[in-house]
């Protein structure tokens, strides 16, 4: 048996090492040492609990362990990168469920509760039952297993208020009357699992970076009330971090949208089908480009940039696009990636699509790195990004994206789009791009248009 | 108030100033590993979990505990997990083939 005073001591180490990780997070080179310094401070977490004077069996705790890390280990083995949002979106959704059973099952421990043990308890099962049913939602959606336009209903303010103050009515209820009150706790219990669903359903498939980066921000908060609950710093601490960390995401995603988190969570944006008013946007004609012509484009650039957007990874071709790129700088050529914060169905995701592709880091830019460089490129090749790169962004204050931050894709010296028609976005707002002068339309399937360039410049 | 919950948070208020300034050098490029690893760290409740499942407190408590603690190690298992795989893609030059 270890003192008390040691253990806390203990649980201050593994929040050290926690804290130390996330800072080594912050260069690809020290990324995966961190990584495992993190995971060091999670064992040493478990290891000393598992002396806690509490515990008295050990049965329920080996199964849970077995199955549990059996689980986890399966599914991070085997999940592919483009479900990384899927699978991160789970994630939050266990934590949250584990803090909603560990403050259910206090609870249910003592007859009678100090006041303030009580509200953490209240609070560590509102935001776990949100943070749960929220994510499930959100990991349907993107699996779509469920629609991913918005569904609305009526009144959704009022009626998420009225939820939010009933839960609120009875958690009061509960504090101030000694004794357990089930009935209420249950009904706590199930309005928040409500509240969490109807959080998300009205928020389309384009905005779930934001909600995930949410929601993985509620998930640290939801550790941080259990560890007000079983009050123990390690899980106030590491559950902060979270918390904060989830906070800059979701303020990133938004401002790289150039909307605000209200507007993100409550107006469905996605469902709008309305377009700015028509500037005679049919009788313009799009150059369109030859595989051939394309080729001989890049074959021969000195800088090329390219900017890939979500229809690459669903295309399955970031491997075409290393492949062109290592012959255009077998070439002599130079060739840069752009990418927009929004690239991706998660913050970074394009990030690590290239990677796995093993395009090197040190060739990704950001937004606010590469911006100046398109006057300097020779050729920008978009590849499945449509809004990110809308010069009407810039230009147009009827556009519903006006003011919304792009990669200033129209000041390189020739511009080619590859997609597979002209169809809108998913906000059906027309692309300005597509009818500048010195743009060209490569049409067709994003994998077979690159492994048509890759072969024709390899001849060349 | 007890005194606990002062000290708690006292603690939580520093841990998230602190948790500010980490995250904010994280580059973009690292931002789903980000995620992934920080999501990790939540399944912190994890210590929460197996002091209930082993608590032996009646069924009840131990139904909870079980899920709990099942959950809450796919959380961290699952998590770090598939940090590390997504990290060691990051490399700076492609391997020499």
């Amino acid at each position: 048996m270890i003192p008390s005073g040691l253990t806390a001591l203990i649980y201050l180490v593994s929040a050290s090492l926690f804290i130390l990780g996330l800072k080594k997070l912050g260069h690809p080179d020290t990324a995966p040492r961190g990584n495992q310094l993190s995971a060091l401070g999670m064992l040493v977490a478990i290891a000393v609990t598992l002396f806690d004077r509490g515990i008295l069996s050990y049965q329920v705790i080996i199964a849970g362990v077995f199955v549990g890390s059996a689980a986890g280990l399966w599914m991070a083995r085997t999940v592919k990168m483009t479900a990384m949002p899927q699978m991160v979106a789970l994630l939050n959704g266990f934590g949250g469920a584990a803090s909603l059973l560990v403050g259910g099952a206090e609870f249910l421990k003592v007859e009678t509760l100090a006041v303030d043990t009580d509200i953490t308890i209240q609070l560590s099962l509102l935001i776990g039952a949100v943070t749960f049913t929220g994510s499930v939602i959100a990991w349907a959606k993107l699996q779509e297993v469920m629609t991913g336009k918005p569904i609305t209903y009526p009144l959704q303010k009022i009626v998420s208020s009225i939820l939010l103050l009933g839960i609120l009515g009875l958690a009061v209820y509960q504090v101030v009357t000694p004794g357990q009150q089930l009935q209420s706790f249950y009904i706590v219990i199930a309005i928040s699992l409500v509240l969490g669903v109807l959080f998300v359903i009205p928020i389309g498939g384009a905005d779930m970076p934001v909600v995930i980066a949410l929601l993985n921000s509620y998930s640290g908060l939801a550790a941080a009330m259990t560890g007000f609950v079983i009050n123990n710093s390690v899980l106030i601490i590491a559950g902060a971090l979270v918390g904060s960390s989830g906070i800059i995401l979701t303020t990133i995603m938004c401002k790289a949208m150039n909307r605000s988190l209200g507007n993100v969570l409550f107006s469905a944006f996605g469902s709008v089908t309305a377009l700015g008013p028509g500037k005679g946007v049919e009788e313009r004609t799009v150059r369109s480009i030859s595989v051939e012509d394309a080729a001989l484009q890049l074959a021969y650039a000195r800088l090329v940039i390219v900017v890939p957007g979500y229809g690459l990874a669903v295309a399955q071709a970031q491997h075409q696009v290393r492949e062109l790129a290592d012959l255009i700088e077998k070439k002599g050529g130079e060739v840069k990636y752009a990418i927009h914060p929004v690239a991706g169905r998660m913050p970074g995701h394009m990030n690590v699509l290239l990677a796995e592709a093993n395009v090197p880091y040190d060739k990704l830019y950001d937004m606010d790195q590469i911006n100046d460089e398109f006057q300097r490129a020779d050729v920008a090749l978009v590849i499945g990004a449509n809004d990110v790169v809308n010069p009407a962004a810039r230009s147009d204050p009827t556009s519903p994206i006006y003011g919304m931050p792009i990669l200033n894709v129209d000041e390189a010296q020739s511009i080619i789009v590859m997609k597979r028609s002209m169809n809108p976005g998913f906000a059906g707002i027309q692309n300005e791009l597509f009818f500048h002068p010195r743009n060209s339309m490569l049409f067709g399937d994003a994998k077979a248009s690159l492994t048509g360039l890759v072969n024709e410049v390899k001849s060349l | 108030m007890s005194e606990g919950i002062i000290l708690g948070i006292v603690v939580f208020t520093l841990a998230t100033f602190l948790g500010f300034e980490l995250i904010h050098r994280v580059p973009p490029t690292l931002h789903t590993p980000l995620m992934s690893g920080s999501n990790a760290i939540s399944g912190i409740t994890i210590v929460g979990a197996l002091i209930v499942a082993g608590g032996g407190h009646g069924w009840v408590s131990m139904v909870f505990g079980f899920g709990a603690v099942v959950l809450a190690m796919m959380n961290v298992v699952g998590g770090y997990v598939v940090t590390d795989r997504m990290l060691h893609m990051f490399k700076k030059k492609p391997e020499e083939k």
